[in-house]
């Protein structure tokens, strides 16, 4: 099978859509001739065209009210928000108006909106553009969340999303737009709430998320030159959440491990933490375990950031641990 | 009252109806309010009835508008009917959003109307959007932006009236200046003028008297049709006044504005009288007919009202419907 960039996946399965319907079009800074700063766009506006491929000011609150209001009236619009970080300005359009239209007008409005983003760390880009903001979203009733782990999950989330009539936001790890992987030549969508069991396993589940779901994997390399057999597991979405996946593999291993790259307190680790200790408890042989990124704000310094975010060595220590029964935060 | 715009009886009596159906619903509300049959509490748009009506009779029914928390004016003239807005603000089922939005967040889509918002100035830039569709899909739908003095210190209008004027979006905002930011004057709230706010992006900005259901009407009728042919967006100021407080439960509100002053207003400048005078004195309508029909609207609003307080609430297994377009109940 070929192989194409994370970044080539995206654009692909954004052409692929706009071709297919004509109401999707793109909205954001420097997305039409800049093709982003990451370049994932370039070439679409060739395409499209300026109406379709739209540039906007630097105003984020304003372009994504202007997309809550066109999905709400037959278009579906994609959101281009150049860092995650920039979540914040449009928390009202996202969270007070995209998220809660449908429900507050008993189903008779809807907003197919899709915001794509990114996350990440470790690219020395300091505390504004390196944070990973998913689990802020997640936590909103009303809003879909997507993290592909890959090319081949970028391309058929994206897909998956545009098509879906629910707001959507989806986060790309930034560090990741060069890394190739196998890509089907034909069209594919990964439905939502389905996830991918990377690697099957016997002693440990660990589950990881966007950025986290390679540390995952390169952990259980680590650990199968040991001995020890671990599953891995990528939600891909975290809302809607495969519970019966998660909860399955727990049952089966006894000991998980949840892995993500955002902030560790009140995050997505907490949640699916929270989830396995209260609906599989009992098939429990240690803690659920949360490493998320460090509650800090990223630092700049290489020396800093680098030990901010969970690894393959940390996620393989942990493992180790709670294989062999201790409890790594006993008192 | 400025030059007639329209050319028939019949529109000019639809236009009177219509505001007098705004005060009517808006002094039952009151008393629901009053009487603590609603739950909550609502803003109420007595006073302000030709700002809307004269706007939304120049629309049509595909035209879209957004609203504010002191939106059932909108909705009405927009061609809501009482029962199923009375049974929204009574969080009933049959209400306009099954219950689920309630005075602040009523919405009729299928009379363009994409809803009244709760946070000052949030649909601003839905309103754009929906022109932006609109002109993206070829349609020559206009969209309507009423919103509120207060909103105007929005940073988001900024924002979203540079793009609609750099991609001349059929976009019309309207600002009701009622004199007050909720509970504090306009003068203390914005600096230097409003109009030159939307001229400062090469936007035609009008100031008209809000209580002049014609004037309102014959300005609006003629952006409306510029618009369609894409020499939007546009302003305008409607200078009015909300004979309630800031919401219902606003009754003593002398530290920020004189009852000589509310009754100047209501006495001298109510725009349901002035037109009612004008239909009288043009031969369109007797007294007698505008009796007549003020006594069957009142009547129509008892009988929502009567119905809405007699309605079903929505059954609780509807909690976690409406979360997501695909997921009948997002909790199973």
């Amino acid at each position: 099978m070929r192989e194409i960039t994370l970044s080539q996946a995206v654009n692909e399965a954004l052409a692929e859509e706009m071709r297919r319907d004509e109401t999707v079009f793109i909205i954001g800074e420097d997305v039409a001739e800049a093709g982003t700063p990451f370049k994932v766009l370039s070439g679409l506006v060739e395409e499209f065209g300026t109406s379709r491929v739209v540039d906007t000011p630097i105003a984020e609150p304003g372009f994504m009210g202007i997309a809550v209001g066109a999905a709400m009236t037959g278009t579906r619009p994609v959101v281009d928000l150049m860092f995650g970080d920039f979540i914040y300005l449009v928390m009202d359009q996202l969270c007070n108006q995209a998220a809660k239209t449908h429900y507050m007008s008993g189903g008779k409005l809807s907003v197919p909106l899709v915001l794509r983003t990114n996350l990440g760390a470790t690219r020395r880009s300091a505390a504004q553009h390196s944070q990973s903001l998913h689990a802020l979203v997640a936590h909103i009733p009303g809003l879909k969340v997507a993290l592909p782990s890959s090319a081949y999950e970028a391309k058929g989330l994206m897909k998956t999303a545009i098509r879906d009539n629910n707001p959507v936001v989806i986060f790309e790890d930034k560090l990741m737009y060069q890394d190739k992987a196998p890509v089907p030549e034909e069209e594919y969508l990964i439905p939502f709430g389905v996830a991918n069991v990377l690697r099957e396993g016997a002693d440990i589940t660990l589950i990881g998320t966007s950025s986290m779901v390679q540390v995952c994997a390169k952990a259980a390399d680590i650990l199968a030159a040991e001995g020890i057999s671990a599953e891995v597991i990528d939600p891909r979405t975290i809302v809607p959440l495969d519970e019966a996946a998660l909860l399955a593999s727990a049952r089966k291993t006894s000991r998980v491990i949840v892995v993500d790259e955002g902030h560790q307190s009140f995050g997505v680790t907490a949640e699916i933490a929270s989830r396995i200790n209260e609906k599989a408890f009992y098939h429990l042989d240690a803690p659920v375990l949360r490493m998320g990124a460090m509650d800090v704000p990223v630092p700049f310094s290489p020396a800093l950031e680098d030990i901010t975010v969970p690894t393959p060595e940390g996620v393989a220590e942990n493992a180790r641990k709670l294989v062999r029964g201790e409890l790594i935060h006993a008192a | 009252m400025a030059k007639a715009p329209k050319q028939n009886a019949e529109d000019y009596l639809r236009m009177y109806r219509q505001m007098v159906r705004i005060r009517t619903f808006e002094d039952n509300a009151n008393q629901l309010y009053l009487s603590a049959k609603m739950p909550g509490l609502t803003h109420m748009y007595s006073g302000e009835e030709a700002v809307a009506v004269g706007i939304c009779e120049a629309l049509r029914v595909t035209d879209k508008v957004t609203s504010t928390h002191r939106g059932h004016g909108h909705c009405v003239a927009k061609g809501a009917d009482f029962k199923a807005m009375f049974c929204e603000l009574l969080g009933k089922e049959e209400g306009y959003c099954r219950g689920k939005g309630g005075s602040m967040h009523i919405a009729d889509q299928s009379n363009g109307n994409l809803g009244a918002n709760a946070i000052v100035g949030g649909s601003m830039g839905i309103a754009t959007g929906a022109a932006f569709s609109a002109k993206l899909l070829g349609k020559d739908d206009v969209t309507v932006c009423f919103f509120g003095d207060g909103a105007t210190a929005q940073g988001l209008w900024y924002e979203v009236m540079n793009m609609a004027a750099l991609w001349k979006l059929p976009v019309i905002y309207a600002c009701e200046n009622n004199g007050y930011s909720e509970y504090t004057r306009t003068e203390e709230i914005a600096a230097g003028s409003i109009t030159a706010r939307a001229e400062a992006f090469g936007i035609e900005a009008h100031q008209v008297d809000g209580q002049d259901v014609l004037a309102v009407n014959a300005l609006t009728d003629g952006l409306v049709a510029r618009a369609r042919k894409g020499e939007g967006p546009f302003f305008i100021e409607l200078k009015t006044y909300r004979y309630h407080g800031h919401h219902v439960g606003d009754i003593n509100r002398e530290y920020y504005r004189s009852k000589d002053e509310e009754k100047d207003w209501k006495e001298n400048r109510d725009p349901i009288v002035r037109f009612r005078g004008w239909l009288v004195s043009e031969g369109v309508a007797s007294e007698d007919e505008i009796e007549a029909m003020n006594a069957e609207i009142k009547e129509d609003a008892s009988a929502a009202v009567q119905y809405a307080l007699a309605a079903k609430y929505p059954d609780v297994s509807e909690v976690d419907m409406h979360v997501f377009t695909d997921v009948e109940h997002a909790l199973a």
